[in-house]
């Protein structure tokens, strides 16, 4: 087994659109991807003809439906044809995709995107059905129950309490008020918050995601493209992702082996890690998932978490991680950080986790 | 690109109509293990997991990767799921093999599965309503337009049946093998969707295809031929608009362009051996024939008819029986692409094209939408 580290490093994120979340979205998926797609048209000034590959994340059980996808590109205005990918993902996933085949340096510029109406299903439900079908599905156990097993499993590990919980739920909500994209914010008192009953032990509502709509759409490209755009580039110098056992049983719940992986190898090769960074834009849906996440990846005091909010302020799923990649973009372009990490998760109980380290164009 | 990649080793499930002698991992492991023998390595050789599907509402499952991490080795590694309709087989393929040509990865095993027994992938593929008609009520317009445009006999559609039928009989691993089969019981065959007859109609399968891709350092230590990728390329079109042609989609046309210009191919009839390529109905074997550039347009017909695409004929297609006769959906497209690459390795037993040494493997979907192909060779250049 042998991963390779001598990789470019100049793939630039050059241009970011996101679409408010919102708990009730009435436009389609495909309505909110023209206005994203046509946001990074706009502020990167490309063609779309000059675009060499597009990838996308989406995910048909949010909808009910087969094939959603395809009517997501009607966004990209397919014709003549493109090439193009999907996967069933969040869109941090087709992120990846894109780095990859920028990689090939035959093409110099990939569209990404995102889009995921939660609020068209029961979310609870749904996403219930991404556990094992033999053995855990059947139990019956909802999206908060089984998050709620990994928070008594932080806090028998004394590695969490419900006050810290109720503090990073404050964070976030007062972090998202200078956030107009974010759904959920204000100032609230974490001792109040503190007063609420238990929704599935040990979790409170404030500790739980809200259900979201929302979409995005990005534009990466060399180092060569984006100085031909004339726009300022927010290199990725390293980017991995990593996946751990589907099974509760199988796995310490109060840690994350694969988000640790996932840091060590992107830090290897981005030349600095994760506890370099000033700014971490973590896809924790709940307060127990960032300290699982602060502990697997090492991030230090000095590091400013989610000041965009998070996910615990606004969670379209299966975009959830492609904005956290975009808000990290966001603070090094507005100079509130030189060097950021991105993090997306998937599965059940953090079971896959992908990190991402930008750096500004002066680093 | 930046690196060579090669198949190293392929391994297939055999196809039935129902699989309930496995689970949905027990099915994949039989096609992964095979795989990873070929290509003489264990679980823990593997440096990544790429899995395509069809539509994950096919078996009631969301993102069944997620809960087949465990069965395919995918703890501590990164994992991919694809998902671009009736193309994924092979679309997926063509991920994988970007972890390798990027320079990523050396050794990535690649996966994509149907269980289709599990759910009613009539009702799914009618968009998850009911009252619909199915992939083949979709497609049997075009496959008219195509018969009304080109003036081909009746008859093309049976003689294709009638090859892939027999092709299926020489693989071990093939679902549907009917034996003793003529023109006239094809025609005889309840008609379906007109012009389609049953016999000219893909199966429903349960099945899985599995290949481990490697970058020329792997491949030059491998012990046995490999198929080293000359060339990949995907392509997508909107599915409606006016003025599209979906008989002879123009995606297709440029996605086949594309490929054969990376594996230095100008004259595609002339230079490939054999092709394998998604045909569900048979109709579809002359429209792909003329969206390949292998044929004139409307002329297509003209090499099923002169026996040209025949196992022992000039350019053979679909050697395995093709989707006609084994279609596990989400892995059709990559049984294609392994086809392609048993080929160039001479690996394919009964169904070997003798001395083939440059093979496409294609796959399509959607509304004839979204298309995926490779070319392979015997040699890296």
């Amino acid at each position: 087994m042998a991963d390779i580290l001598d990789l470019p490093r100049d793939v630039a994120i050059v241009a970011f659109s996101q679409v408010p979340s919102v708990a009730q979205e009435t436009r389609t998926e495909a309505q909110m991807l023209v206005e994203s797609i046509n946001g990074v048209l706009e502020q990167s000034g490309i063609d779309r003809r000059e675009i060499g590959f597009t990838v996308s994340g989406s995910c048909d059980y949010l909808t009910g439906a087969t094939f959603t996808f395809v009517q997501m590109l009607e966004a990209t205005a397919a014709w003549p044809p493109i090439s193009e990918s999907h996967v069933e993902a969040d869109g941090a996933w087709a992120f990846y995709e894109g780095w990859v085949r920028l990689l090939h340096g035959d093409i110099d510029s990939v569209l990404v995107y995102a889009s995921g109406k939660s609020s068209l299903g029961n979310q609870q439900e749904v996403m219930s059905l991404w556990l094992d079908p033999y053995y855990l599905e059947t139990l019956g156990v909802d999206m908060f129950s089984y998050a709620g097993l990994q928070a008594q499993a932080v806090l028998n590990a004394g590695k969490g309490k419900e006050s810290e919980w109720a503090e990073i739920a404050g964070r976030s909500r007062r972090d998202a008020l200078s956030n107009p994209n974010a759904q959920v914010r204000g100032e609230v008192d974490p001792a109040e918050l503190l007063r609420e009953d238990y929704l599935r032990g040990p979790l409170r509502p404030h500790a739980c995601p809200p259900v979201s709509d929302s979409a995005a759409a990005m534009l990466i490209t060399t180092a060569e493209k984006a100085a031909k755009l004339g726009v300022e580039p927010v290199y990725v110098r390293g980017i991995d992702h990593r996946a751990d056992p589907h099974y509760f049983g199988v796995r310490d719940l109060s840690v994350s082996e694969s988000a640790r992986i996932a840091g060590e190898k992107a830090a290897a090769k981005a030349g600095f890690g994760p506890g370099d960074v000033d700014v971490a834009e973590l896809a924790a849906m709940y307060p127990h998932e960032e300290q699982i996440l602060v502990d697997a990846l090492g991030l230090g005091d000095g590091v400013r978490l989610n000041p965009s909010g998070g996910a615990l302020a606004a969670n379209p799923v299966m975009v959830t991680g492609l904005l956290r990649i975009g808000e990290a973009y966001n603070a090094i372009r507005s100079g509130s950080a030189r060097r950021a990490l991105a993090h997306a998760q998937s599965g059940p109980c953090l079971q896959q986790n992908l990190v991402c380290l930008l750096e500004g164009g002066n680093g | 690109m930046a690196e060579r990649c090669a198949v190293l080793g392929g391994g297939q499930t055999h196809h039935r109509r129902v699989r309930d002698d496995v689970s949905i991992a027990g099915m994949l492991r039989e096609a992964a293990e095979r795989a990873l023998a070929d290509a003489d390595m264990d679980w823990s050789d593997v440096d990544a997991v790429v899995t395509g599907k069809a539509p994950d509402p096919f078996e009631g499952i969301m993102m069944p990767e997620l809960y087949l991490t465990d069965a395919l080795g995918g703890t501590g590694k990164p994992n991919i799921r694809v998902h671009t309709a009736g193309s994924v087989g092979g679309s997926t393929a063509v991920v994988a093999s970007h972890l390798i040509s990027s320079g990523v990865h050396e050794r990535v095993l690649t996966i994509s599965w149907e269980k289709q027994s599990e759910g009613d992938t009539t009702w799914g593929l009618s968009g998850g309503r009911s009252g619909g008609t199915g992939a083949g009520g979709a497609f049997a317009p075009y496959m008219l337009r195509y018969r009304e445009n080109s003036g081909a006999p009746e008859n093309t559609g049976f003689r294709v049946a009638l090859k892939d039928r027999r092709n299926a009989l020489k693989n071990e691993y093939a679902h549907l093998k009917l034996a003793n089969l003529t023109e006239e019981a094809i025609k005889e065959s309840p008609l379906l969707w007109y012009p389609v007859h049953r016999l000219e109609s893909c199966p429903t399968s349960d099945g899985a295809a599995c290949m481990i891709l490697g970058n020329e350092k792997a491949a030059r230590a491998h012990s046995k031929p490999v198929a080293w990728v000359r060339g990949t390329a995907v392509r997508s079109e909107l599915g409606q608009f006016p003025g599209r042609d979906p008989v002879d989609p123009q995606a297709g046309r440029d996605c086949a362009a594309d490929v054969y210009r990376q594996a230095g191919i100008s004259d595609p009839r002339k230079d490939l051996d054999c092709v394998e390529c998604y045909v569900p109905f048979s109709w579809y074997e002359p429209m792909w024939l003329e969206n390949l550039h292998l044929a004139p347009k409307n002329e297509g017909w003209k090499l099923t008819m002169e026996g040209v695409t025949e196992l022992d004929g000039d350019l053979p297609l679909n050697m395995s029986g093709g989707v006609l006769s084994t279609n596990p959906i989400g892995a059709s497209g990559m049984l294609r692409f392994l086809e392609a690459s048993m080929q160039v390795r001479g690996v394919a037993g009964e169904h070997q094209v003798d001395g083939a040494s440059l093979a496409l493997g294609h796959a399509y979907g959607g509304n004839a939408q979204y298309f995926a192909m490779w070319v392979v060779g015997s040699d890296p250049d």
